[in-house]
């Protein structure tokens, strides 16, 4: 009560010019935020490229086709931003809940000032441009194969159905490129989930494949949920977690050959994929 | 009458005070720095002594006992992001640093704080790599603390209070410190970071006293001076160098020893045409006028991000006077540290950049090792094969310990314009394409041959440093939150502790009361652990 009394004759006092001058600047000020002022810019475009090399590619990949963490920023369609303002402010204050950091200049890291960040707005708004334009598949028959004759759904859960021992696919759509979802099923062991920090986890998990004979010479296999220098934790296909230590064991063994079968194209076809890939980006970037 | 009593009864107690705790008031001499042998239960330095090879004489806890370790305290900083702060130990009162440019002392004992201290941050400071800070120096009754805002600030060792406060240099545009200083006869020496802005480095001395300013060295040399002609053009301006990890000083032959970083831009040779000196070297200077004896640069022209920053370690073989450094490149060199001369360069990880020696010895880049605007996988990658985790030499054993990764990336250049405080890398680089898992090790390698000993790998790569005692360990943490003591000899594991956070710090012993204690920083907390009491 104080309190507005307080605003109210704070108000009240300021000369009515001031007042306008105060709304004046603040619509210019956020209208700033709102155009990038150098949209179209062939120059920005070209400064952006540079920036986006040095602080962006790593993740996104050279050309912004999307790497083995972020999603491929070519894709006309964006999961978290699809306005200029709303690609400023998720490079400038990342992206909560996923790896996205705050690259602002109030970000941890070294800090991308308003110019530098529209100039990459600019060349990521031109690679879009450039991008090609893909046959969409059959986004009802690629979720009919995944919950059915392709087996996927036996390991992975989507939007809550599905099985638990492999990677959790509800966000892969939107973050993984096209040809890195096409690799994972034609080779998965050629890059397991290497690197990738999912959203809902605190740790990067890379499915590795992991078998162990217990004291009591009980075999297990299954998934790495995580691991330390002394400790394993695993989760067989059963989807039964186990919790070990290393120096109890009789063997352990871990390998980079992971637990999902290959798919090759006489197990499904070129189609078939394609139409699996139209579902996960469906759900992905919903 | 009264009066009288009182004032008698008062100095019996002061008087069992300083009884009890006349150590503890006790002023920290550079003789007590130089001579640090003789107090083995307090760590002096960064790297506990002048000689940076961060073994402790205390034995207390060994190979017979280490098994029995146990949490004895925690410290929560309450601070966010890279804990990388090595305590001081000085007479049972531990002083160390935090995120943001906080300090502190504690009861070494309890881990009870006696003073807390927080440098007011400006908003818009932009340290390249986390708001983070590696310790203090500390000389007579004051602390030392260089701060992400670059000043150097001088703390009261009772109270935390300010007693001194400089600015080295200008944050806008890229300055910082991180680095736990050196306190060497009566002067702070200290140097900068900012590799990544396109600063030009230097390394400064205080005096200790006051605050002012004795001299500064610029590794990059300006117009007139020798190596100038190192750079093209006015790229020495903006060359880098910074000297972001705590040096040595021999008082043998009284040089300070301090390594310095990459030029600027780190991976972009292209208008910064030669060798770049004194951009990753060891630098040899006269504390007494800030003057180089002598330099060696381990990687010329560096297009990589090779920072060669990492702890110089003084060993003493066979009647020579070495210096050594595990470098970031991939090589171990060993120098002689009165005339700067190589003695050996062996490689003690994954490297594919360098096939050939020139006629010091010195290993130099194959051309196709340069970035390209394409880009092409070179190993080590850009963190290096080490970084700025802190090396151990156990004399007893006549080992060297240090953390290494093996990781190769693609580099790749990115021409950029200089903007002054705008991060200046020129470059890019990102994880090669190879199925191979980034692979972390504890080498232990003997510092004369470059033979590697034995090596203990670990789930994922560590940036924690390492820690030697006489007690015939060797202690280490990782990527997943383990402590963990090993066998000096053989590096077989014997106890671990899980902290529950990530190591970026390196580990250091004390003790109090004649009981021995391992400390390290791990996650946002500092731990401390000591044997069972009987």
């Amino acid at each position: 009560m104080l309190f507005t009394k307080h605003k109210v004759q704070l108000v009240l006092r300021t000369p009515a010019w001031a007042v306008l001058l105060a709304i004046m600047f603040l619509a210019t000020a956020s209208r700033a935020d709102d155009h990038n002022p150098y949209a179209g810019d062939a120059k920005a475009a070209k400064a952006g490229e540079f920036e986006f090399r040095i602080n962006c590619a790593l993740c996104h990949g050279l050309g912004a086709h999307g790497g083995g963490r972020g999603p491929d920023l070519t894709r006309a369609q964006k999961k978290h931003a699809h306005s200029d303002a709303e690609l400023f402010q998720v490079i400038s204050n990342g992206i909560p809940g996923t790896v996205m950091p705050a690259n602002g200049t109030n970000g941890q890291g070294v800090g991308m000032t308003d110019e530098e960040i529209w100039q990459i707005i600019t060349y990521i708004r031109r690679q879009e441009v450039k991008a090609p334009a893909r046959p969409m598949g059959d986004v009802a028959h690629g979720k009919a194969l995944f919950y059915g004759d392709a087996n996927c759904s036996l390991c992975h859960m989507v939007e809550g159905k599905g099985g638990r021992v492999g990677p959790e696919l509800t966000a892969v759509g939107g973050s993984r490129t096209r040809e890195a979802i096409i690799d994972s099923v034609r080779n998965p062991s050629r890059r397991l989930a290497w690197g990738l920090t999912e959203s809902t986890k605190e740790f990067p998990q890379e499915y590795e494949t992991v078998t162990v004979v217990t004291a009591d010479g009980k075999q297990i296999k299954g998934v790495a949920l995580n691991e330390d220098n002394f400790t394993v934790q695993l989760m067989d296909t059963s989807e039964q977690i186990y919790l070990l230590e290393k120096e109890k064991l009789r063997s352990f063994q871990k390998s980079r050959e992971s637990m999902m079968p290959r798919y090759n194209p006489d197990i499904l076809s070129d189609k078939d994929l394609n139409d699996l890939v139209a579902y996960l980006t469906s759900v992905g970037t919903k | 009458m009264r009066v009288r009593e009182i004032f008698a009864a008062l100095s019996t107690i002061c008087l069992g005070c300083s009884l009890f705790n006349s150590a503890a008031n006790a002023q920290v001499t550079f003789e007590r720095l130089l001579n640090s042998e003789k107090e083995p239960q307090n760590w002096l330095t960064y790297s506990g002594d002048y000689t940076g090879r961060r073994f402790s004489p205390l034995d207390q806890i060994n190979l017979a006992n280490a098994h029995a370790l146990t949490a004895k305290w925690v410290y929560q900083t309450g601070a966010t992001g890279k804990l990388e702060t090595t305590p001081l130990v000085v007479d049972g009162i531990l002083y160390a640093t935090a995120q943001d440019d906080r300090a502190f002392a504690l009861d070494a004992r309890t881990g009870r704080p006696i003073w807390m201290y927080q440098h007011q941050l400006p908003g818009d400071i932009r340290p390249c790599c986390g708001r983070v800070n590696r310790g203090l120096a500390i000389l007579d009754d004051k602390v030392f603390l260089g701060t992400l805002d670059g000043h150097v600030i001088a703390l009261d060792t009772k109270t935390g209070a300010v007693i001194w406060d400089i600015v080295a240099a200008d944050y806008r545009t890229g300055y910082s410190f991180t680095v736990a200083p050196l306190a060497v006869k009566n002067l702070v020496v200290i140097g900068v970071s900012g590799g990544e802005y396109g600063v030009r480095g230097f390394i400064d001395a205080y005096d200790a006293a006051t605050g002012a300013r004795k001299w500064r060295f610029y590794t990059v040399p300006g117009p007139g001076e020798p190596g100038h002609e190192t750079w093209e053009g006015d790229s020495w301006k903006i060359g880098g160098a910074p000297a972001w990890n705590t040096g040595t000083y021999d008082s043998g032959t009284n040089q300070i020893l301090w390594p310095t970083g990459n030029p600027s831009p780190s991976n972009r040779g292209e208008g910064r045409a030669g060798d770049n000196l004194y951009s990753n070297s060891l630098l040899a200077l006269n504390p007494d006028t800030g003057k180089m004896n002598w330099y060696f640069q381990f990687t010329k022209h560096d297009e990589h991000d090779w920072d060669a920053t990492q702890v110089p370690v003084m060993i003493d073989s066979g009647g020579k006077h070495l210096i050594a450094q595990a470098n970031r490149n991939g090589f171990f060199y060993v120098i002689d540290r009165a005339t700067g001369k190589l003695i050996s360069a062996n490689a003690y990880g994954k490297i594919t950049w360098s096939d050939t020696k020139d006629a010091e010895g010195r290993p130099i880049a194959n051309k196709e090792a340069s970035p390209t605007l394409e880009g092409h996988t070179v190993c080590p990658g850009a963190l290096g094969t080490t970084n700025f985790m802190a090396p151990a030499f156990d004399p007893q054993t006549s080992l060297f310990y240090v953390t290494a990764r093996d990781q190769c990336d693609i580099f790749s250049t990115a021409p950029q314009p200089y903007e002054a405080g705008h991060a200046y890398y020129g470059s890019a680089y990102f994880p090669s394409e190879e199925a191979e898992p980034y692979r972390g090790f504890l080498k232990a390698m003997d510092p004369v041959t470059g033979e590697i000993k034995w090596k203990f790998e670990h789930t994922s790569p560590t940036w924690s440093g390492v820690l030697a005692t006489a007690g015939g360990l060797v202690f280490t943490g990782d990527a997943e939150g383990n402590f963990i003591a090993l066998d000096a000899a053989s590096g077989k594991p014997l106890w671990h502790f899980q902290m529950g956070g990530a190591v970026y710090a390196a580990p250091m012993a004390f003790a109090v009361d004649g009981k021995q204690y391992v400390a390290i920083a791990a996650g946002s907390a500092l731990y401390a652990f000591g044997l069972p009491e009987k």
